[in-house]
C-alpha cells in the first residue's frame, strides 16, 4: 500500500483488482497497429505519428469540429474543461451531444451514426462498458501516458482512466445529523429522504452505491446481497426515496439525502450551501470514468487533440476543482504541478478500496436484475 | 377534336391509378410503423453475435418481467377505466350546455391540450405541487397537518405514475367520446319520452347501446395510450423499471446490466400481444354492439 498521498491507496486498491480484467481486455482489443510511417489520424497512436502537438493542433483545426456525447456541465466540472477548449481552439466547434446519456447510449451513438458526421469522436465511460467495447476503441496514448497508473489504463491506450472519487453520501446538513455509518440511515430522521443517482440496473453510480452498501455492511463484491438486502430494509423502514436526483431536486430538497460520486456530491454545495459530503470510514468503493477514442471518429484529429487536453495539467486540475481526482494526481505531486489547495480540499479517503473486476460487476448485475426491482418494491 | 381523346384517357387513368394518392401515407405507414416493429421484434430472436436463438423468449417467463407486465397492465386498466368514465361524465355534463358557449369551448380547448401534456412536463408539475417539498404538501403540512406521505413517497412508485396517467386520460376520453355523445339526436330522447318512457329508460334502451362502441372504443384508446406511456413514467419512477416501456430501456441503456439488448425486442413481443389480446376481446364486444346497432 502507498505510503502518504491519499489517492495512492485508491490507485493500490485499482490495482490489485482491476489488473487482471485488463490484461482480459488487452487480449480482447486485439494487437495495435503502431505503424508511425502512416501519419493518417485515424491511425495515428501517439503524438509522435503526427510530429509536434502543433501540427496535431493544425490537424484538428484542419477538421474544424469535435462531436462529445454524454458529458453533464455540473459532472466533474465538465463544463469549465469544455468551455477552456472553446477558448484555447476557437477555431474547432465542439458539437455536445445527449449530455444526459448513459455509458451504453455512447456506444449505441457511435454504431448507428457510423460514417455519419455525427458520430461522436471520443467517449466517457464508465468501467464496465469501456471493457466490454474495446474493439469500438482506437488506441492511442497521450503524451503523459507514462504518468498514468498501470491500473487505470489498458496497456495500449484504447482506453484509460481520467477521473474518480469515492462513492459518498451528500446530506443536506441544516435538516439531517451526520450519517456516521450506512445503519444510521435506517433511523426515521431520514424518513422518505434517502436516494440514489439512478437505478442500479441502469446508472453505473447507482450501481456503485450498492456496492458500497455491500463492502460497508461487511461483504464483499463477489456476493452484492448484503447491499440489495441493505437497500431493501431501507426501503421497508419507509426511508428509500425512488427518485432520481438532478440538480434540480437537491436544490429544492426533494432528494436532501444522495448516494452519488464524492466529486458529484461536492458540487452541489455550490447551490446548497448547507449540502455535505461524507465519504464513510471503513471500506471505501472507488470508481474512475475512462476515456476512449471512437475508432470511425469523424474528426479523428480532433478527438486526439481532445485526449492530449484531458490529460493536460490545466484540465487535470480542473477535474480537482471539481472534486474528482485525476488520473495523474501521483505525478503531478511529486513534479508540484498539482493545486495543492484543492488537492488537500478533498474528503479524507477510507482506509481501504475496493473496485469490482469485470467478472464481479457482470455477476453483481445479473444478480441486481433479478433482486433489485423486488427488493425496493 | 383532337385534345378529346387524351383528356378521356387520362381522366380513365385517374379512375384506375387513385390509390397512388394513398402510396405517400402507405409509405409512411410501412417506414415508421410496420419496419421498425418488425426490427424491433426480430432483434428478440437474435442474440449479440447475431445467432438465431429463443432464449430471449423464454425471459419472458421470468418472474421480474412477468409482475412488470402485471404491473403495466393494472395502472394501464386502472387509469383507461377511471379516465374513461370520469371523462364520459364530464362529457354527459357539458351536453346541457350550449355548443358554442364558453364552458364548452373553454373545455374543449383545455381537454386538447391537456391530453398532450405528459413526460418530463408532466412529472416537473407533479414534483412542484405535490412532491415532498411540493407547494400543495408544504401547504397541506403547515395549514392542516396533513402528510401526503405518512406512509411513503409513493408519487414516485406506481400509484404515482397511475395519477400522472389520469391526467392525460381524462382530457383524451372528452376529446374523443364528445363527438359521438354530441352527435346523440335530442329528438331520439324527446320521442322515447313521447311514446312514454322515462330519462332512465331511454339510456338504458337507447342512449347506453347506440354509445357503447364508441365507448368501448374510446377505452381500447385510453388504454393502448397508457401502456405504450414512457416519458412520463421515466421521469416519475425511477426505481425499479415497474412497468414495461420502462424495462425496454433498461434492457437498451443499461451500463451495468450488459448484453440485454435484445431482451428488448421480445418485450415489444409481449406488449404486442397484450395489444393484441385487448384488439381482439374489442372485436367481441364490437360484434354484440353492433346487433343492438342494427
Amino acid at each position: 500500500m502507498s505510503l502518504h498521498a491519499r489517492r495512492g491507496r485508491v490507485v493500490a486498491g485499482l490495482a490489485l483488482t482491476t489488473v487482471a480484467a485488463l490484461a482480459l481486455a488487452g487480449c480482447a482489443g486485439g494487437a495495435a497497429d503502431a505503424s508511425a510511417s502512416n501519419t493518417d489520424a485515424a491511425t495515428a497512436t501517439s503524438l509522435a505519428d503526427f510530429g509536434t502537438l502543433a501540427d496535431l493542433e493544425a490537424a484538428a483545426k484542419a477538421e474544424g469540429q469535435l462531436n462529445v456525447i454524454a458529458l453533464p456541465r455540473t459532472w466533474a466540472n465538465y463544463g469549465e474543461v469544455l468551455d477552456l477548449f472553446a477558448e484555447r481552439y476557437p477555431e474547432i466547434t465542439i458539437n455536445e451531444q445527449s449530455p444526459d446519456a448513459s455509458s451504453a447510449e455512447e456506444i449505441q451513438a457511435a454504431e448507428t451514426n457510423k460514417g455519419l458526421d455525427t458520430a461522436p469522436d471520443v467517449f466517457d465511460l464508465g468501467l464496465a462498458v469501456a471493457l466490454q467495447n474495446t474493439d469500438s476503441f482506437a488506441p492511442y496514448k497521450v503524451e503523459t501516458f507514462d504518468e498514468i497508473p498501470d491500473a487505470l489504463k489498458e496497456p495500449s491506450g484504447l482506453f484509460v482512466g481520467d477521473y474518480g472519487g469515492y462513492m459518498s453520501i451528500g446530506y443536506d446538513s441544516s435538516r439531517f445529523d451526520a450519517p456516521t455509518s450506512l445503519d444510521d440511515l435506517l433511523d426515521p430522521q431520514y424518513k422518505g429522504a434517502v436516494a440514489i443517482n439512478g437505478d442500479p440496473t441502469q446508472a453505473g453510480s447507482a450501481f456503485a452505491a450498492v456496492g458500497l452498501a455491500t463492502v460497508e455492511q461487511g461483504g464483499t463484491l463477489d456476493d452484492f446481497t448484503p447491499g440489495i438486502d441493505f437497500f431493501g430494509e431501507l426501503a421497508k423502514a419507509g426511508n428509500f426515496l425512488k427518485v432520481d436526483p438532478t440538480d434540480a431536486t437537491i436544490a429544492s430538497g426533494e432528494t436532501p439525502v444522495v448516494f452519488d460520486w464524492d466529486y458529484l456530491n461536492a458540487a452541489q454545495a455550490k447551490a446548497v450551501p448547507t449540502w455535505k459530503t461524507v465519504v464513510l470510514p471503513g471500506t471505501g468503493y472507488a470508481g474512475y470514468y475512462n476515456q476512449a477514442i471512437n475508432k470511425d471518429a469523424p474528426h479523428p484529429a480532433a478527438a486526439r487533440l481532445w485526449q492530449e487536453f484531458l490529460y493536460s495539467d490545466d484540465v487535470q486540475n480542473l477535474w480537482l476543482k471539481g472534486g474528482a481526482r485525476p488520473a495523474r494526481m501521483d505525478a503531478m505531486t511529486e513534479a508540484g504541478t498539482i493545486d495543492a489547495d484543492l488537492a488537500a480540499a478533498l474528503p479524507e479517503a477510507p482506509s481501504d478500496t475496493v473496485v469490482p473486476t469485470e467478472e464481479q460487476s457482470s455477476k453483481a448485475g445479473e444478480l441486481l436484475g433479478q433482486m433489485w426491482a423486488t427488493a425496493v418494491q | 377534336m383532337p385534345e378529346a381523346t387524351p383528356r378521356a384517357a387520362r381522366g380513365g387513368a385517374r379512375a384506375g391509378w387513385s390509390w397512388l394518392g394513398l402510396t405517400p401515407f402507405a409509405l409512411y405507414v410501412v417506414l415508421f410503423l410496420a419496419l421498425p416493429t418488425l426490427l424491433a421484434i426480430g432483434s428478440g430472436f437474435f442474440d449479440r453475435s447475431g445467432t438465431f436463438t429463443l432464449a430471449n423468449l423464454a425471459a419472458l417467463g421470468d418472474p421480474l418481467i412477468l409482475t412488470t407486465f402485471w404491473n403495466s397492465s393494472w395502472v394501464s386498466l386502472v387509469t383507461a377505466a377511471v379516465g374513461a368514465v370520469v371523462g364520459a361524465l364530464v362529457c354527459w355534463a357539458m351536453l346541457g350546455l350550449p355548443e358554442t358557449g364558453v364552458v364548452r369551448t373553454v373545455v374543449d380547448a383545455a381537454s386538447g391540450v391537456l391530453a398532450q401534456f405528459g413526460g418530463v412536463m408532466l412529472a416537473f408539475v407533479l414534483i412542484a405541487a405535490i412532491g415532498t417539498q411540493g407547494v400543495v404538501t408544504s401547504l397541506l403540512r403547515s395549514a392542516a397537518g396533513v402528510d401526503l406521505y405518512a406512509d411513503g413517497v409513493w408519487l414516485y412508485e406506481l400509484p404515482g405514475v397511475a395519477l400522472a396517467y389520469l391526467v392525460f386520460q381524462v382530457p383524451l376520453m372528452v376529446i374523443t367520446f364528445m363527438p359521438a355523445l354530441s352527435a346523440l339526436k335530442p329528438q331520439w330522447a324527446e320521442a322515447h319520452l313521447t311514446l312514454g318512457g322515462t330519462r332512465a329508460s331511454f339510456w338504458a334502451h337507447v342512449g347506453m347501446p347506440v354509445l357503447a362502441p364508441s365507448f368501448l372504443a374510446s377505452l381500447l384508446l385510453l388504454f393502448a395510450n397508457a401502456f405504450s406511456s414512457y416519458a412520463t413514467a421515466a421521469a416519475l419512477a425511477s426505481q425499479g423499471s415497474q412497468i414495461v416501456p420502462l424495462q425496454i430501456r433498461t434492457a437498451l441503456t443499461s451500463e451495468t446490466v450488459l448484453g440485454r439488448e435484445n431482451l428488448a425486442g421480445t418485450l415489444a413481443l409481449g406488449m404486442v400481444v397484450v395489444v393484441a389480446v385487448v384488439m381482439w376481446a374489442y372485436s367481441l364486444v364490437q360484434r354484440r354492439a353492433a346487433r343492438w346497432q342494427a
